[in-house]
């Protein structure tokens, strides 16, 4: 019990300083998840977000019942999942009034411009973070190189480069590259 | 009724829309499109505001579209027609991968999609800094290369990276301290 409520209050908490869609969660999973509660290492929290890329759905709630599932079973996937839209039902619900009202006062406009300059900080600090766990050798650094460039250059879709990937992966691996 | 359309609208684009939640978008269209519960304008301003409210931003549109069409309940149930699909994915798919975790094939799987997950992780950045950081659109109306860049910006980032990297006091700070400074630091400086 005390289990699923934290896993709730967790995801709430992600829930609530995830701004401007699921890359920005990143920085935020890493505190909450690997740092405070240690559901998950570095390298779990990339399988989940990898595998979220080309599942239906929205990213934030995919890795939300990954870890909930992980933690606590069926129920825990289902508990952070709740936790991770709870912030957001509440403060649309409150505003919907004054939405798009909202959206246009200066001031509001000046914070959100504020804070995606630090989303970009604190991406570029998860992504130097995780890129010691992630890329590995020559061959892992040439698949994020090719995965990053065709996504910014050409608009890939994330499903084709996942499912390429993850088929590279096993080829390098049977291949006898993997390590070197 | 409508409770349970809106459950099963929302379901729906829960289940088709891969990608994360702006791939929502062409569903919401459709929905509008057929059901008029709401405007094309109104889904305008939805994108706008979901950018600016914490959230994923398929959440996002999921609830204010449902408080819109049936109040509160429309709301919760809209949003739990979106995620009710993932759950169910994602849990089957948890199970199987706890199941063959220590399978070599598995494991050789995630060796390739762990520089994958990275380098979307990375591109995604490259986008928000396109906005964040520079002012295309009024570079490419001036002509003028100091238009192109963001100055006050690219200070704050400056600022954020080296008390985020490098001073120790700062470093272990969770990073809600720095956007809450971030939106102040905006406020104040008109960004």
């Amino acid at each position: 019990m005390k289990k699923l409520w934290q896993l709730f209050a967790a995801f709430a908490r992600v829930g609530i300083m995830t701004f401007g869609g699921g890359y920005a969660m990143i920085p935020i999973l890493e505190r909450e998840i690997v740092d405070r509660h240690g559901w998950a290492t570095e390298e779990e929290l990339m399988d989940y977000y990898a595998v979220g890329q080309c599942t239906p759905g929205v990213i934030a709630v995919n890795t939300a019942t990954f870890i909930g599932y992980k933690v606590a079973g069926k129920l825990g996937g289902v508990i952070a999942t709740l936790g991770v839209v709870f912030p957001s039902v509440v403060i649309i619900t409150l505003i919907a009034g004054i939405l798009t009202s909202f959206s246009e006062v200066p001031a509001v406009k000046s914070a959100f411009a504020g804070i995606r300059v630090c989303v970009c900080v604190l991406i570029v600090n998860a992504v130097l973070k995780l890129w010691r766990k992630a890329v590995v050798d020559k061959a892992t650094l040439v698949l994020f190189l090719l995965v990053f460039l065709l996504s910014v250059f050409f608009s890939v879709s994330p499903v084709i480069l996942v499912i390429v990937c993850a088929a590279a992966g096993i080829a390098l691996t049977r291949m006898g590259v993997r390590g070197k | 009724m409508i409770l349970l359309r809106l459950f099963f609208e929302f379901f729906k684009a829960g289940l088709f829309a891969v990608g994360g939640g702006m791939a929502t978008l062409p569903f919401l269209y459709d929905i509008s499109a057929r059901t008029g519960w709401f405007t094309h304008a109104m889904l305008a301003d939805m994108v706008a505001v979901s950018e600016s409210t914490p959230g994923p931003i398929g959440v996002n549109m999921a609830t204010y579209v449902g408080y819109v069409t049936a109040g509160i309940p429309g709301a919760v149930v809209a949003t739990l027609g979106l995620v009710t699909p993932s759950v169910i994915i994602i849990l089957l798919i948890a199970r199987a991968l706890t199941a063959f975790r220590a399978n070599p094939l598995v494991d050789a799987g995630f060796y390739g999609l762990r520089p994958c997950s990275i380098g979307l992780i990375a591109a995604a950045c490259v986008l928000v800094i396109r906005i964040a950081l520079f002012n295309i659109p009024l570079y490419q109306e001036s002509g003028r290369l100091p238009d192109l860049f963001n100055l006050k910006a690219i200070a704050l980032a400056a600022v954020l990276l080296v008390c985020t990297r490098c001073v120790k006091k700062l470093k272990g700070l969770h990073p809600v301290f720095f956007i809450l400074a971030s939106a102040v630091v905006g406020v104040v400086f008109r960004f």
